[in-house]
């Protein structure tokens, strides 16, 4: 049953976000509040030797400044690896490091005393260049792992020790992408309030309560039981605020702690920009084996990552990076090496498309130098090599449990943009010719969730109350994206009531059990899975207590329409069912979990089912070139994602224009900018996200194969929308200019 | 010095000439609506209304604004439990995501519709290039504008014209 109209947008949250009355985190105060900030040192690499605060705690309002020697607990932390410091306490790794945090009566007094805090170090050589921090002789970052690689992937598959021995012309690239900033629009803050229970309670902007609540556990040294960390509106993550929002969550607690009063820790967007995560830059070099039957042969690959100054997800990001090193198509011969690398740089993390948004933009150009090579169009090198129903990727796993539907996404993409019309009209640089205009498109599969990289699971608690409205929480955390709403939905419809009739209660850390991030696009496949698989068991526990009231087999009882109906049509209103359910001392209570089907994977041959499920898209690009004036202006971008099932159609269609929209952004303008490992676009007047006036109006395509393999149908959309732009506005360029452009961002001088 | 705030006068001391009207709105008088973004003016999020002009409140000082009338997001709809028509077609139109340029990017919205109250689309985006998204690619935030023009010019008894919305469900 559609419980929303398919044309209007329903969330829960939107008139509380467009009064202003929704509270994020800075908006929240408490009495007896403090505030706390961050110290950061001017070293990129440098061993710590003191740090003097004796003027900084001299400074009128001051109440405290801490250093790691405080730390009750461990400052070292990670999800991975232990190697962030959530206040340095041996050595400076990069510009970002935090060295004290400076507690006061206002943020203005504690800003003025974090000036006079003095950081006594001793400099150490830096490595900025990952592949240089490979080297044997490369000064190390965190001496105790013994080298400074982070990780190494591998895909070994087919005749893996020499997989261009069958082809008969070789495509050899290399591509190069650049950090980016999430720019979430509110900057990362924390508010922690010490509770007479002992319990340190957390609100804060992040988008993982769970692993919040390791890092502030980790640092206070107290069990997870003892801190409850809350969940408040929040302004964006887009994968960014997993750990530093975490670590400034964790240092907001520290200072509650050793202060004994709340403290809010908010951050300004340059310490954001200076401090938090980035995307990864890759180096990506591939050589592409083609047989002249325009068919892939096999494939030779070897991707590098700038993983920054500490491990964070890097693993995991550059592992996807592994799984989808070759597109989506069919090679039979594989040598793929993927390695992460420890640099003095900002260090590196999830970012929407987590890995994918690099290898598409090399993949999706490749493809077409290599058609170009053998006199096939774009298009026809695509179709003699995509992945369709019963294929195998490289990593082994056959695509046989769900509808493969990429051919499919592709020609409906191609027919919405007139795709062929226009590509007749493309300038390639003739030079009689202004402006250059272009068409390019790129095409994608994503296997969904996390795949074989963690433990996915999820839960859902659906409480009846005993006027028949319902309570519906799931360990999935609300970013902006509408998964709470989703969520609603999705209970409203299993359980047949009008969505007014069901409220989400937004869970804490303390109520229901750790269910992972909301990263991976996993939000409405694992929480909406959780939720419809516990109004299933909500169904079958009121149905065997009431079935005789309606005079039928409790697997006879329908719920729809807001009520309960034997096959007769005898009927029981679900409010009144609720009330009888209590009546006879049954609650109307369930607890569902959506544990993801198995998954598989062999570190040494990086073979495997990657991923129990995977999406299809395709994205098309318009673009107009003034070669003159250096510019490139996106003048059209169409998208086709099949995403399962459509469960929110208007916030389902602003995950497309919103993932197309920074996909678009780091393909022409987004790059932060080091100098020295000290990044310099510390605002956004350097650093340079889309606005209104750089972007088409986009155009969104849904196709919807429910999967069988979860339970609303649902799959994820958020990401794969994230990663096409960029190399479809990438060969759009070259159906312009007829050059290449093998760098992010686009700029029109790097053309080959 | 005399602050008009969403139709209520704050006398303040003249001290307070040089602090942010951001920093007012939202530590003195708790109108949390108005967001911190960048600080610097680039990002729009604490976009106010000053006399009925598009304004940033982290650039203004209280000593600028003395005796002027500020509207925040609290001040724009008519009362307590309903909604203005460029907040119901931000609703209806699934302009919102995370929120937080909400506020700001409904005051811009709502200025531009006090000088023009039929714009094209792309006076549109002209109008809130000032204010950063980085949820809804700003589509469905152009629908909801248009959407509110449509919706004022039809309470001023005008005549409708035609803005599609083609995003498609197969």
């Amino acid at each position: 049953m559609a419980v929303t109209g398919r044309e209007k947008a329903w969330r829960n949250d939107a008139v509380a976000k467009v009064t202003g009355r929704a509270r994020y985190t800075d908006d929240w105060k408490v009495p007896g509040m403090l505030h706390a900030v961050p110290v950061y040192s001017e070293y990129v690499h440098a061993t710590l030797r003191a740090i003097g605060t004796d003027e900084a705690r001299a400074c009128p309002g001051v109440v405290r400044v801490i250093t790691a020697q405080d730390v009750p607990g461990t400052c070292r932390f990670g999800q991975i690896r232990r190697d962030l410091r959530i206040l340095v306490d041996d050595r400076i790794r990069y510009f970002g490091d935090v060295v004290a945090i400076v507690v006061a009566r206002t943020r203005a007094e504690a800003i003025a005393a974090a000036g006079r805090v003095q950081v006594e170090a001793d400099p150490l050589p830096e490595v900025l260049d990952p592949e240089t921090a490979l080297r044997e002789d490369a000064p190390l970052l965190h001496p105790e792992y013994g080298d400074n690689c982070v990780v190494h992937h591998k895909v070994r598959r087919g005749n893996h020790q020499d997989p261009l021995a069958d082809a008969d012309e070789v495509i050899e690239a290399e591509f190069e992408t650049q950090f980016i900033e999430h720019a979430y629009l509110e900057p990362e803050s924390a508010l922690a309030i010490p509770r007479p229970d002992g319990v340190m309670e957390v609100l804060g902007s992040m988008q993982h309560p769970f692993s919040t609540r390791r890092f502030v556990a980790a640092l206070l040294g107290v069990p997870l039981m003892d801190v409850e960390v809350r969940s408040v509106p929040m302004g964006g993550g887009f994968g960014g605020k997993d750990d530093t929002a975490a670590v400034v969550c964790a240092r907001a607690a520290l200072a509650a702690r050793l202060t004994g009063r709340p403290v809010k820790m908010t951050y300004q967007r340059e310490w954001s920009i200076r401090e938090s995560y980035k995307r990864h830059p890759y180096r990506l070099r591939y050589r592409l084996g083609m047989g002249r039957d325009g068919q892939i042969r096999g494939a030779e690959v070897r991707i590098l990552a700038d993983a920054g100054a500490c491990c964070s997800v890097t693993p995991w990001v550059t592992w996807r990076s592994t799984v989808q090193c070759c597109g989506p198509y069919r090679v039979p011969h594989v040598r793929a090496d993927v390695l992460g690398a420890y640099t003095n740089h900002v260090f590196t993390g999830a970012m929407r498309g987590f890995g994918s948004p690099q290898v598409n933009f090399a993949v999706e150009q490749l493809i077409e130098m290599a058609g170009e090579r053998l006199g096939l169009d774009p298009v026809e090198v695509r179709e003699r090599n995509l992945l369709r129903q019963g294929d195998v990727t490289v990593t082994g796993q056959v695509l046989d449990a769900h509808v493969v539907s990429l051919g499919e996404v592709m020609r409906l993409a191609l027919e919405d943009s007139d795709y062929r019309a226009k590509r007749a009209r493309c300038s390639f640089g003739d030079p009689g010719r202004r402006p250059w205009y272009g068409i390019g498109f790129a095409i994608s599969y994503r296997g969904m969730s996390l795949g074989a990289e963690g433990t996915d699971a999820n839960s859902a608690i659906l409480n009846v109350q005993p006027d028949g409205s319902v309570l519906v929480e799931a360990a999935v955390h609300e970013n902006g994206q509408g998964c709470e709403s989703a969520m609603l939905i999705l209970a409203a419809e299993e359980l047949g009531l009008p969505l007014d009739r069901l409220r989400y209660r937004q869970p804490s850390t303390s109520n229901i059990p750790d269910g992972g991030t909301t990263v991976a696009s996993r939000a409405t496949l694992m929480g909406g899975g959780a939720v419809v698989l516990a109004a299933r068991d909500l169904k079958a526990r009121m149905a065997e207590v009431l079935a005789p009231d309606l005079g039928c087999e409790a697997g006879e009882v329908r719920f729809r329409e807001g009520s309960l109906w034997a096959p007769d049509g005898r009927s029981l209103p679900f409010q009144e069912a609720a009330r009888r359910m209590y009546q006879r001392q049954q609650f109307p209570h369930a607890f569902g979990v959506f544990r993801a089907p198995r998954v598989t994977w062999d570190e040494e041959t990086g073979q495997g089912d990657a991923y129990f499920t995977w999406v299809y898209g395709c994205q098309v690009a318009e673009v107009e070139v003034d070669p003159d004036r250096g510019q490139i202006r996106l003048l059209d971008l169409w998208a086709v994602h099949d995403c399962g099932r459509a469960v929110n159609p208007q916030m389902l269609l602003g995950q497309f224009y919103g993932g197309m929209a920074m996909g678009s952004g780091y393909a022409l303008w987004e790059q932060v900018i080091h100098d020295k490992g000290r990044i310099q676009s510390l605002n956004f007047h350097r650093y340079r996200i889309p606005r209104a006036t750089d972007l088409p109006d986009f155009h969104a395509r849904v196709v919807e194969h429910p999967d069988p393999l979860s339970p609303s149908g649902a799959k994820g959309v958020g990401e794969p929308t994230n990663e096409l732009a960029a190399p479809a506005i990438a060969n759009a360029v070259y159906a312009a200019t007829g050059r290449r452009f093998t760098r992010l961002p686009i700029r029109l001088e790097d053309g080959r | 010095m005399r602050i008009h705030v969403n139709g209520e006068v704050h006398e303040v001391p003249d001290e307070m000439a040089d602090r942010k009207l951001v920093d007012f709105l939202r530590e003195d008088l708790d109108l949390t609506g108005t967001k911190v973004g960048c600080g610097i003016g680039m990002c729009g999020s604490c976009t106010v209304l000053v006399d009925g002009q598009v304004k940033r409140a982290c650039l203004l000082t209280l000593g600028t604004i003395h005796g002027r009338q500020v509207t925040t997001i609290e001040g724009l709809a008519p009362r307590e439990g309903l909604l203005h028509p460029v907040q119901q077609a931000f609703v209806d139109a699934g302009a919102i995501q995370c929120g937080f340029c909400t506020p700001g990017m409904v005051m811009a919205a709502w200025g531009l519709l006090l000088r023009n109250p039929r714009p094209t689309r792309a006076q549109v985006r002209e109008a809130l290039k000032g204010n950063l998204c980085r949820c809804t690619g700003y589509r469905q935030i152009i629908d909801a504008v248009m959407d509110a023009a449509r919706r004022l010019a039809a309470d001023r008894g005008e005549a409708d014209e035609e803005d599609g919305h083609d995003g498609t469900i197969a």
